[in-house]
């Protein structure tokens, strides 16, 4: 999973409308098409974008190709951004202990 | 209550704010000494920072190298803009885990509050698409929602 892809399939308004419906269910291109006015096959671009960062999976019933969100890849963005928040929570926990051991001439005291 | 916030602003920014119990000069201290650095930037438990490297002056460089006890690791890389000591530091950063992210814009105040300090750190991802990209993921509740039905379906 390419987080630079994701970042970049996700940049465009209509992906982030596309995986929002996606995360309520599968649907098809003519479903997903419904909400916007766009094509067909502008939608089916928007698709290939999301499907090429790895962000959905397509399957093959039939005629249709419905769609839908590929969980462990957004987990992997979402794992990012959770890694931040307690990245820095524990950071200026342990800056916080550290700081009550500096004196106040400037030299740490450990 | 938290004493983190984490929160964005407008279409580029996320700001994060936090309070310490120590003068701005020792914040600003533990942020621009490699010496103080390793010992708090660190991440999640269990991580180690080998390589700390903070050459804290215009267009100074800056790498920061963490590893864990099984071998993992990743790395940090960045540049100083400006610095007014005991006050404000702009920097900008990359994560290298091994995909580079974005570029970050990072300008962070410290300022003094009652006797203590107020941190503010207020990030500029390149674009808003960026940030966007990074709010979809779930910092946005409708999302996070979204997450909570995925993992009853998966």
């Amino acid at each position: 999973m390419n987080l630079d892809a994701a970042f970049s399939a996700m940049a465009d308004p209509t992906r982030r409308a596309i995986l929002a419906r996606l995360a309520l269910g599968e649907a098809t291109v003519l479903e997903l098409a419904k909400p916007f006015d766009m094509s067909q096959p502008a939608v089916s671009r928007h698709i290939k974008v999301l499907s090429d960062a790895g962000l959905i999976l397509q399957r093959v019933d039939g005629t249709r190709r419905p769609c839908r969100l590929a969980p462990e890849a957004l987990s992997d963005v979402d794992r990012w951004l959770a890694m931040l928040r307690q990245a820095l929570s524990a950071n200026y926990d342990r800056l916080d202990a550290l700081l009550a051991g500096m004196d106040s001439t400037g030299k740490d005291k450990k | 209550m938290s004493k983190l916030t984490l929160k964005t602003e407008g279409d580029t920014h996320v700001v994060v704010t936090r309070r310490f119990q120590a003068s701005p000069e020792k914040v600003y201290r533990a942020h621009t000494e490699p010496e103080l650095v390793k010992k708090w930037l660190l991440g999640p438990e269990g991580w180690s920072m080998p390589v700390c490297i903070n050459d804290a002056r215009p267009g100074g460089k800056i790498r920061y190298e963490w590893a864990d006890a099984k071998g993992n690791g990743f790395y940090l890389t960045g540049e100083f803009i400006s610095l007014e000591p005991f006050r404000r530091i702009v920097h900008v950063e990359r994560m290298h885990m091994p995909d580079t992210t974005p570029d970050n814009h990072v300008e962070t105040l410290f300022e003094p509050d009652g006797q203590g300090t107020l941190m503010t750190m207020r990030m500029t991802l390149p674009d808003a698409a960026t940030r966007e990209a990074m709010l979809a993921t779930g910092m946005d509740q409708g999302m996070e929602q979204s997450y909570q039905r995925l993992e009853k379906v998966i």
